[in-house]
């Protein structure tokens, strides 16, 4: 993600480090240090500090970009929403780590899940290649005219983040052509244009600014094919908003996020030389969610198994919960039913995944979902 | 599980290098021709000297699966005193590879179905210069002997890659002479 920063030469960072996203800006600032950025590093005094900072730089007309994780974005958490409702166009990469308590150093999405309402752009990535196209996309829909917002890039602590793996990096001049330059609206350092920013908005036009980031986030559902399309035509990878993976003739389907798709796929390659009628569906862009596109991909599919790496205690998993708004008015809705697994970092295997799609089977013979919740791999369960 | 994966799990201790040796075998592996590559770290609570384990895995195709490897074809130990401590040998398919840092012969090991190579990686480094206990480079000449799949010669060139300013010939000469001084046991 630092060679993907260096590539991009944001004029701004902010940051503080928090494991497991520290060595993004830890090789970043070696960047700066050795003279290969133009980028003004500001290093903080924690998290809510850096976010402060980079709303500051943002609003002053500079590109922004800075790396966090868990407990790191909870202390960012009041000016998360500042950073969207003044529409800062700040790109994050956050890698994904469990809340605390227990401390946990390992992935799960309780941290973004947590902040899902947040008014950022959350894109996910399964793998090191899809996080850093997605850094790359998330610059220009970030700072398209019709959306403004900040943009979450997510991918998996450790599991991905920590990972040796083959990919391909892009030449640097096709990706600053690419992004193009920053473009700033009232930036408060035009002393010729005076504005004012972030003032008071009570019962008369608070609303208003509220539904207005709601358009902006629904434009970027748009916006995030257009970028894709126009990142595939550049690079020759093509994104959706989420990715179909042997969905067309498929039965029965796991919904899931980030690192454990590719294992799903792995499973599912397997189980389709049998002729086992399985398959994927990944979500790539969380915020804004793809309702009616994720219904009419799963047309035809009789059961979904959805996974969810994050909790919201009390309620099923935040995933599950978008899936089957997403189903409710299809004409012929699938069973559909919830899982839990991989809290704080814990392994989940290919035998592990035949596993739910052996469930999955016997729920569909038998025409009944017989737990509609449970955890997966859980001691007491 | 494909068969066309290679599986080879290092076990270190926190601040022995096993997560750089294992890079620095993907690397190598890489420029070889195997175009899918993984090293997935397992991550505890990075103390150093605390037993740590990191999985490579090696294919010519892509690999999909990140998860930590549970049947590897081969292992690798940087400190034989963990052999007393982890089960290194959990999982390992039959027939496979343990190269293990000691200055024990490899018959001085019982561990059924597998061949044992051993080689005095501590000795061996200091001698070339290195500081005490680095013994992460010089056990990539033992697996390159052992493995026999990669060859020495790009592994010692991943190696210089690695270590460039921190004394990349004397890391690379730790590995090419511990690959002379390997034992590979007759089982």
């Amino acid at each position: 993600m630092s060679e993907c920063m260096r590539q991009i030469n944001p004029d701004v960072v902010p940051a503080f480090p928090i494991t497991p996203s520290t060595q993004v800006i830890e090789d970043f600032s070696q960047f700066v240090a050795d003279g290969k950025v133009d980028t003004e590093i500001i290093t903080v005094e924690s998290e809510h500090s850096a976010m402060s900072a980079c709303i500051g730089a943002a609003a002053a007309g500079g590109r922004v970009m800075t790396a966090t994780s868990s407990a790191g974005m909870a202390l960012m958490w009041e000016m998360l929403y500042v950073a969207s409702s003044m529409r800062q166009p700040i790109v994050m990469t956050l890698i994904n780590r469990a809340m605390s308590a227990p401390i946990n150093i390992h992935a799960d999405h309780s941290d973004s899940m947590g902040a899902r309402d947040a008014g950022w752009i959350q894109l996910y990535a399964e793998n090191n290649q899809e996080a850093y196209d997605n850094l790359i996309m998330a610059i220009k829909i970030a700072e398209n005219m019709d959306v403004r917002l900040p943009v979450m890039v997510c991918m998996d602590g450790f599991i991905i983040s920590h990972c040796v793996q083959t990919m391909q990096l892009e030449d640097t001049e096709k990706i600053r052509l690419f992004v193009g330059e920053f473009a700033s609206t009232y930036p408060v350092l035009d002393t010729e244009n005076p504005a004012s920013w972030g003032a008071l908005d009570l019962q008369d036009y608070y609303m208003e600014h509220k539904r207005a980031q709601h358009m902006a986030m629904k434009n970027a559902k748009n916006v995030i094919k257009k970028v894709s399309g126009e990142f595939a035509d550049i690079f020759g990878r093509k994104y959706e908003l989420f990715e179909s993976y042997q969905l067309e003739d498929a039965e029965r389907v796991i919904i899931a996020i980030n690192s454990v798709c590719g294992e799903i796929k792995e499973v599912i390659d397997e189980r389709r030389e049998k002729g086992d009628r399985v398959g994927l569906l990944k979500i790539r862009s969380f915020r804004p969610f793809p309702y009616e596109e994720i219904a009419a991909a799963l047309e035809g599919v009789k059961i979904v198994t959805v996974l969810d790496r994050s909790e919201s205690m009390g309620a099923y998993g935040p995933l599950f919960t978008e899936i089957r708004t997403a189903l409710f008015n299809a004409p012929q809705k699938p069973m559909v039913y919830n899982r839990i697994f991989g809290l704080g970092g814990r392994e989940l295997f290919m035998s592990d995944i035949h596993d739910i799609f052996e469930e999955n089977k016997t729920y569909l013979e038998t025409n009944r979902v017989e737990k509609m919740f449970d955890y997966l791999k859980v001691r007491g369960g | 599980m494909r068969d066309d994966i290679i599986e080879i799990r290092w076990h270190g201790r926190g601040g022995q290098g096993a997560i750089t040796a294992a890079k620095i075998v993907a690397n190598a592996a890489f420029i070889s021709g195997y175009s899918g590559v993984v090293m997935a770290p397992t991550f505890g609570t990075e103390r150093r000297g605390a037993p740590v384990l990191t999985s490579l895995k090696i294919s010519k195709q892509k690999i999909y699966d990140l998860s930590p490897i549970t049947e590897p074809n081969m292992v690798v130990v940087l400190d034989h005193l963990i052999v007393d401590e982890v089960n290194v040998t959990g999982g390992m398919k039959p027939g496979g590879l343990i190269v293990i840092n000691t200055p024990k012969h490899p018959d001085d090991f019982d561990f059924e179905n597998l061949k044992v190579a051993t080689a005095d990686v501590t000795t061996i480094a200091g001698e070339v210069g290195l500081p005490p206990g680095v013994v992460n480079t010089g056990i990539i000449g033992a697996f390159a002997k052992a493995s026999d799949f990669i060859g020495l010669d790009v592994l010692a060139r991943a190696i210089e890659d690695e270590f460039k300013g921190k004394h990349p010939q004397r890391n690379s000469k730790a590995a090419r002479i511990t690959y002379k001084n390997t034992i590979v046991g007759e089982k």
